[in-house]
């Protein structure tokens, strides 16, 4: 593809930082679509506005949701880039792949589309960019001959997503790829037949670091904790001490709440106030470790800026085990979708709804017992009034 | 793109959509499940003309889970089993293939 014609775009292929410009130029002397798509974003460039048109409607048999209508607003000067629709595609618990796999993802769009991905959009998902409607039902058939399923778009379950765990991660409180992966199949059909009021995102992070912002950025949220004490290995944290590491510095003040101490010699944490932050065994992970009784805590209701602002997940359930087959899990998630049905409004998020509707009525119409660590963060006061204070007041 | 009916042209947009909505008829809603390789049955029908019926009341088409308490109602089954029923009768989804037959605009916003 000549320089010429992209004058702008090429501007971004100055200075250090790679650019898709570069990967899409690569691409555009043997796709057509993705020349054009290029010529089209430098003519919105001049023009300050996008020349895609806002939505459309597309999809393959049987599914109301995964592939999401992109078209140009230009076909006669574009006619590459008149279709250029976005296929999702469920994304491996953990994003784990065999080589082969990859190699039958890039072959089967290369040979249906554009040939250009997105590993991975913000829900997790693997995500096609361009493809024309023609080739959909074609591309969806190559993509379930290799295993492969649709992820989730509009009013539906988005592919669930999890954090490396187990596979790569000492932190993993319970095996969050499993649960993932699980529940991804369970709900292949809420995830395939949009029915609910707006999107729901499940993300499961296997200890408090929440490597996949679960609290930031799901539905519902599962994150990994334990009960009891922080293990302590006072002889290796004295190693540590000799290696030049500074528990004072690294641990002791930056524990939010100051519960741990090191008097020189040993490490003492105030375990009732420790609210799980991760700090002090992130820092030293061969003297702490999380506690031996573990599970997770499930908090609901994060969401970005859409209708109303951005929300992060809250506590719904301070402690549960995680185990398999996950029926508490499930049988939890339903009952909140049940509530969702009948009193969510059109795009209205389930961190919305219980906003409107209140945290103490959300939990009855739930049927889950409020508790006093149901917060949005550790040390702030319980959001849910209890019968008690009514008859006090 | 374009339809034609009874020796009429009928615009359709790029997603075979009407363009024109009070141009809808019966035979016009036959025409556009055939688009979408769809044969009207009765059940089809009882579908159709609930959404258009909605949509002259409220000026909207009904969220997915409203239609889908409508059809587990007058087939008396529950919320799972009518999902499938109406995926059974339109498979690329009620709100894509149910709307475009009924005429009604096309649903916005899928990202």
């Amino acid at each position: 593809m000549s320089a010429s014609e992209t004058p702008l775009l090429d501007e971004l292929l100055k200075g250090p930082w790679p650019s898709f410009v570069k990967e899409m130029k690569e691409m555009a002397d043997t796709k057509p679509m993705v020349r054009d798509v290029l010529r089209q974003l430098e003519k919105s460039y001049v023009d300050k506005k996008t020349h895609w048109k806002h939505g459309g409607i597309v999809g393959v048999k049987g599914y109301g949701g995964g592939i999401i209508g992109r078209y140009s607003d230009s076909p006669d000067e574009f006619p590459g880039a008149a279709h250029f629709h976005t296929v999702r595609v469920n994304q491996p618990a953990g994003w784990f792949y065999s080589s082969q796999a990859l190699r039958d993802l890039c072959d089967i769009f290369e040979k249906y589309g554009s040939g250009l991905t997105n590993m991975h959009g913000s829900t997790g998902d693997i995500i096609l960019l361009g493809t024309t409607t023609d080739e959909l039902e074609p591309i969806f058939s190559a993509l379930t001959e290799k295993g492969w399923d649709l992820g989730g778009s509009g009013s539906a379950l988005r592919t669930p997503s999890c954090c490396v765990g187990p596979a790569r991660c000492e932190w993993a409180m319970f095996d969050c790829l499993d649960v993932c992966h699980e529940l991804t199949h369970f709900y292949q059909d809420e995830i395939h037949r949009p029915g609910f009021p707006y999107k729901f995102k499940i993300k499961v992070s296997g200890c408090p670091n929440d490597c996949v912002s679960s609290i930031a950025r799901a539905d519902f949220s599962i994150i990994g904790t334990w009960k009891d004490q922080i293990q302590i290995n006072q002889e290796e944290m004295r190693k540590y001490v000799e290696e030049g590491a500074n528990p004072l510095t690294s641990a002791v003040l930056l524990c939010p709440t100051r519960a741990i101490e090191w008097d020189g010699k040993e490490i003492t944490i105030d375990n009732e106030n420790c609210v799980r932050c991760m700090q002090c065994i992130n820092a030293f992970p061969r003297a702490l470790k999380p506690g031996k009784e573990r599970g997770a805590t499930i908090l609901l209701g994060a969401k970005a800026p859409i209708v109303q602002g951005a929300l992060f997940s809250s506590v719904l359930i301070p402690f549960m085990e995680i185990e398999p087959p996950y029926e508490e899990v499930r049988d939890l998630l339903e009952r909140i979708w049940d509530v969702w049905d009948d009193h969510g409004e059109n795009k209205e998020r389930i961190g919305e709804l219980v906003e409107r509707m209140g945290k103490g009525e959300f939990l009855d119409q739930i049927g889950v017992e409020p508790d006093v660590q149901m917060v949005f963060h550790p040390r702030e006061n319980p959001y849910v009034f209890y019968d008690e204070y009514y008859e006090e007041t | 793109m374009s339809l034609e009916v009874n020796g009429v042209d009928i615009d359709l947009d790029e997603d075979g959509y009407l363009v024109d909505r009070n141009q809808w008829n019966e035979d016009i809603a036959l025409a556009l499940a055939k688009t979408e390789d769809v044969e009207m049955s009765e059940k089809h029908w009882e579908i159709v003309n609930f959404l258009r019926k909605y949509y002259e009341e409220y000026q909207i088409a009904p969220m997915v889970k409203i239609l889908a308490k409508e059809v587990a109602k007058l087939n008396n089954i529950d919320k799972r089993e009518s999902s499938k029923m109406l995926y059974n009768l339109f498979p690329s989804g009620p709100a894509k293939q149910a709307c475009k037959i009924a005429g009604l605009p096309k649903p916005t916003g899928c990202v």
